[in-house]
């Protein structure tokens, strides 16, 4: 599937977060000052984002939330042949002096982990949406992705967000 | 005045429990506990853990950060934590302040590390007034350019966590058990850790810090003091704690791994 970048409009660049990184060839237009959002995939409010591809789903963190975590030093990421739930963690980042959560938008079995990711953990800052994806899981129940919000829906969420603090 | 202004002048609830001398493990699996199964605010200090403990963040690798053969030698603890973070060297001398938060509680700072750790510098901007040129520097508590408190914290969807270990006193030879780490804040500017650190005892008594603290918190929480006793209330009785006491075998296989790394910088077999 094709991806467009949504640059997020009508933001107070300001207070979003600087510097899109994704890592996309040509068309893409990076916006200096915005959080990047793409095009086909969907996103939780706690900003992770998830690709559905036929029967597998590959799920990382947004840009925006890499943007506010700060420099990732380090991942914990589950074995494969695990389940994650909905809303529930399935691993960790630490970047600054944090450990953060990081939630499973649906639920399903892991089939695959990103192992670039030991060794190089900044993958997930510069380049979130691809090769700093976290894991690939085969859904239980595609009908969560519906719960999830789309582009437009996610950028007005963060602007939100951020207008908010 | 509505309901909802009326709501927000009242201040968040937040449980109060102070202890002396408690190991700082216990503290850790305490403050777990507490941040993963409770949904109360809670403020924990404990003014001095038992005896010299080492205290790793969750990524810490001793082969990197420790000098292991006196770490052995010694018989020093080491115990990895669950929040993020560097490496300090704990002891009676040390005092622990511990905010466990609902994020809804503070609703102005966004529950990412750097927001939560400017919250901090401001709390503590009140504390230390009048008393040392304090800064929140980087992501360290400092008089002047010489840090005295150290901060670690970890976030979950709707919780977080700032702990900070403050250097009330220490002794000069534990800092002899710990590496220079390779990560390092820019202010440090390559000083060894007895150039870089200084001592809060040079500043003020532990009771007019701990006074000050509780007196400061108290204007953002309405503090309510409880008993460890009272925890389990409010808290899950069994939990599955990630902090943990490394164990010789694991200390002594980063030692092999240390001795290894050496000879292949060095070209020399001695560490």
């Amino acid at each position: 599937m094709a991806l467009r970048m949504w640059a997020s409009s009508t933001v107070n660049a300001l207070r979003i977060s600087c510097c899109a990184k994704a890592s996309f060839a040509p068309p893409f237009v990076l916006t200096r000052c915005f959080s990047s959002v793409l095009d086909g995939l969907k996103y939780d409010a706690s900003h992770e984002w998830v690709k559905h591809e036929g029967p597998v789903a590959t799920i990382g963190i947004t840009d925006h939330a890499q943007d506010h975590l700060g420099e990732v030093v380090f991942v914990e990421l589950p074995e494969p042949g695990g389940s994650v739930a909905k809303g529930g963690g399935f691993g960790a980042v630490e970047s600054v002096k944090a450990t953060s959560d990081v939630n499973s938008p649906i639920s399903g079995k892991v089939i695959e982990v990103n192992s670039k990711l030991t060794e190089s953990p900044g993958l997930i800052n510069s380049s979130p949406y691809g090769d700093g994806w976290m894991i690939k899981v085969k859904p239980s129940n595609p009908s969560e992705l519906d719960s999830l919000m789309g582009p437009k829906e996610y950028t007005k969420f963060c602007e939100e967000e951020d207008a908010a603090h | 005045m509505t309901v909802t202004q009326a709501r927000n002048v009242v201040p968040p609830l937040m449980n109060i429990l102070k202890f002396k001398g408690l190991p700082i493990l216990q503290q850790l699996h305490l403050e777990e506990r507490l941040f993963r199964s409770s949904s109360d605010n809670w403020c924990i200090i404990n003014d001095g853990t038992n005896a010299p403990t080492i205290v790793m963040g969750v990524s810490g690798k001793p082969s990197e950060l420790l000098e292991l053969k006196p770490v052995l030698q010694d018989k020093v603890p080491v115990v990895g934590r669950f929040t993020g973070g560097g490496t300090v060297i704990v002891d009676p001398g040390t005092i622990f302040v511990t905010f466990i938060c609902n994020k809804d509680a503070v609703p102005n700072v966004e529950p990412y590390p750097r927001p939560i750790m400017s919250w901090s510098g401001l709390i503590y901007e009140d504390v230390f007034r009048g008393i040392g040129d304090f800064h929140l520097r980087e992501n360290d508590y400092v008089f002047g350019n010489r840090k005295f408190g150290g901060n670690a914290q970890s976030i979950s969807k709707k919780r977080w966590i700032h702990h900070t270990s403050f250097l009330w006193d220490y002794d000069i030879r534990n800092m002899a058990y710990l590496k220079v780490p390779r990560r390092a804040p820019e202010y440090r500017s390559a000083r060894s850790h007895v150039e870089f650190v200084c001592h809060m005892k040079d500043y003020l008594s532990i009771p007019d810090f701990i006074g000050r603290t509780v007196k400061v918190v108290g204007t953002h929480f309405s503090l309510r003091p409880m008993q460890f006793e009272e925890v389990n209330i409010h808290a899950k009785t069994s939990f599955d704690h990630s902090s943990r006491l490394l164990t010789d075998t694991e200390l002594e296989a980063a030692l092999v791994s240390q001795k290894s790394l050496y000879r292949e910088d060095t070209g020399s077999s001695q560490v």
